[in-house]
């Protein structure tokens, strides 16, 4: 059936094409106008869904600056006036909102360090080293990417338990010192693209393979660090299971997960409860506007290489 | 070199002494700590998980051997355990053939040549930037009975209000359009990509021929954007299977377990219950379902996918 359908491209169209040719002199504006009626019907529809995409998010905003009295209002009223900046100090009555951004962005920015690290000098001998086993290990890592994280996190929890991890913070920073899938992946199919010319001048030059990475691969890849550094802070920012199994204190919780404490715990204060989840996001949403390129392209590179 | 006793050892100490010895050495340094996290953070908690799902353990005790006790127990006696099933396949199929059509619909409305794409595209964006925690947080509230916005739509638009997350009828149906609410800047942005890796010619030779967009679309974007459709549909499914942050900030499962998923069921069982042996029993079951729904989806791909015209 594929065959079929791909290859008569040129025959459905030949004869389609005496139709076409045959219009009447008017048909250029009746072409105008369908293309009009076309172009509005477009733009409708994606502000709709751009709607359908920001009101949520305005509500949330919204919702965090009302009175408790004014949350329950109906019909909803949209903007609160004076705006009670206030909920937000009062959050950090309720539950230390204070640490929780704190651990959120220290076990976030250990997470990143340690997976360029590792993703990129593992990325980089896959890419560009020849040695025995390579193809094997390169296909096994590959594989682990289908494997679910909860088939490790039973054992994984008995090993921090043993090891005394349980609790701090290590269970989610120090796995990424030792490379993730996604992320030799990711670098590898960048190194691939930098010219072998490059690699031959500098062993010319009397480099090892060592200093090629860093001193060559690791500058010019920027851009793939970027996009990996990007989404393995996004990733660790917004992880629920990892925290919410391995970390017991109050004290050690990371912002995601005291949301979810927040939500329990301040029962039917809505405007506490999204000044809650507006403080969570924040962060993320100023760094996606600061970085949205590398964002963007990243996600574009895995969909295509994959 | 043949001056050497043992033949295999002396050509193991050339190889180290030779160019591609040196480099072979130069690459397991690098890839050393790659390797330790493969077996102490990946192999051995899988087959660890393995032996554990054969086992009766609390966690205190030493994990006892009962066979495939926990296995049997699940497949023939624990009604949770289908349910939890059909609650994660309603949610699979609630959301990726969904999310995935309109992904794709919107991506080619983005594509058009139109004004303001990228005001559009970090609009779509946002919400996938933001944790599925903080945005179960906001959908609460938007899906609460008589003060939440959705309802307050509803009621507008003439019809009922509905008790989104406390009615067993409507739970799975929130989480499921909240999910695509969610999920969809993601794979507008992959097809957004995919689009524009199709070959201009293409177009232009077919509008030559008196192709009209219906026939262009049907043959050549279609086709030609199968690997990238293979490849969302594949994560998607994937990750949707997975589903848990959801389900336990809106409902815990509920009501009467509408909404408990399979990782749901195994957090409760492994740390509410600590049934370890259990927990990594059900582990496996969505290890399998993953990996054979996976591995059906790339033989089944040699059927639909196109790499080229």
């Amino acid at each position: 059936m594929s065959a079929q359908d791909a290859t008569p491209i040129g025959e459905t169209s030949t004869t389609a094409m005496p139709g076409v040719t045959t219009a009447a002199p008017d048909g250029l504006t009746t072409y105008r106008i369908l293309y009009i009626t076309g172009r509005v019907l477009l733009y409708s529809v994606l502000a709709i869904v751009g709607l359908t995409m920001l009101l949520p998010l305005l509500w949330m905003i919204s919702t965090s600056l009302k009175e408790p009295g004014e949350v329950l209002l109906l019909p909803p009223k949209w903007i609160s006036v004076p705006l009670q900046w206030g909920n937000y100090p009062k959050l950090f009555d309720v539950l230390p909102f204070d640490l929780f951004l704190l651990n959120s962005i220290r076990i976030a920015v250990f997470a990143t360090v340690g997976s360029l690290l590792s993703c990129s000098m593992a990325a980089f001998a896959f890419a560009r080293m020849r040695f025995p086993g390579r193809n094997v290990i390169f296909a096994i890592i590959l594989a682990t990417m289908m494997i679910p994280f909860h088939v490790t996190l039973i054992p994984l929890f008995k090993l921090y338990r043993d090891i005394g991890w349980l609790g701090t913070h290590l269970p989610l920073t120090v796995p990424f010192f030792f490379g993730t899938a996604f992320g030799i992946f990711l670098m590898r199919q960048f190194y691939l693209t930098i010219p072998q010319e490059l690699v031959e001048a500098a062993r010319i030059d009397g480099c090892n393979f060592i200093q090629i990475y860093y001193r060559i691969f690791l500058p010019l890849s920027k851009p793939a660090l970027a996009t990996l550094g990007i989404f393995t802070f996004l990733g660790s920012w917004n992880n629920l299971m990892g925290p919410l199994i391995f970390l017991t204190k109050v004290e050690t919780m990371t912002i995601t997960l005291g949301l979810t404490l927040l939500t329990n715990q301040a029962g039917g204060r809505w405007e506490l409860i999204q000044a809650g989840a507006v403080i969570s996001i924040l962060p993320i949403i100023v760094m996606f506007f600061i970085g949205q390129e590398h964002f963007i392209q990243g996600i574009a590179r895995t969909g295509i290489k994959g | 070199m043949s001056a050497v006793t043992t033949p295999a050892r002396g050509r193991f100490r050339d190889f180290l002494g030779s160019n591609r010895g040196r480099e072979a050495i130069e690459a397991y340094i690098l890839i050393l700590p790659t390797i330790i996290g493969l077996i102490v953070f990946t192999a051995s908690p899988v087959l660890a998980s393995l032996y554990y799902s054969f086992t009766r353990w609390n966690l205190l005790s030493t994990p006892k051997w009962q066979a495939f006790d926990n296995y049997i127990e699940l497949l023939t006696e624990d009604p949770l355990f289908w349910i939890t099933i059909k609650n994660t396949g309603f949610y699979v199929l609630g959301t990726v053939p969904t999310g995935t059509v309109l992904a794709l619909m919107l991506a080619i409305a983005l594509n058009q040549k139109i004004r303001f794409v990228a005001v559009f595209r970090t609009i779509y964006f946002l919400p996938v930037v933001s944790s599925v925690v903080a945005i179960s947080v906001l959908w609460l509230w938007l899906y609460q009975s008589d003060f939440g916005l959705v309802n307050e739509l509803l009621r507008f638009l003439g019809f009922r209000g509905v008790r989104w997350l406390s009615s067993v009828t409507w739970a799975m149906p929130a989480i499921i359009i909240m999910s695509i609410w969610h999920g969809l800047g993601y794979n507008i942005v992959i097809f957004i990509a995919g689009l524009q890796g199709i070959p201009q010619d293409y177009y232009e030779a077919a509008t030559v021929d008196g192709a009209n967009s219906w026939h262009k679309f049907v043959n050549i974007t279609i086709p030609l954007l199968s690997p990238v459709t293979f490849f969302v549909l594949t994560l998607s499914v994937i990750n949707s299977f997975q589903v848990f942050a959801q389900a336990y900030v809106m409902t815990r499962g509920g009501p009467v377990n509408a909404t408990k998923t399979i990782v749901y069921y195994l957090f409760q069982q492994g740390f509410e219950n600590f049934h370890m042996g259990y927990a990594s029993a059900l582990a496996y079951v969505l290890f399998v379902i993953i990996v054979s729904l996976t591995l059906f989806q790339f033989w089944f791909q040699k059927r639909w996918v196109h790499y080229e015209l």
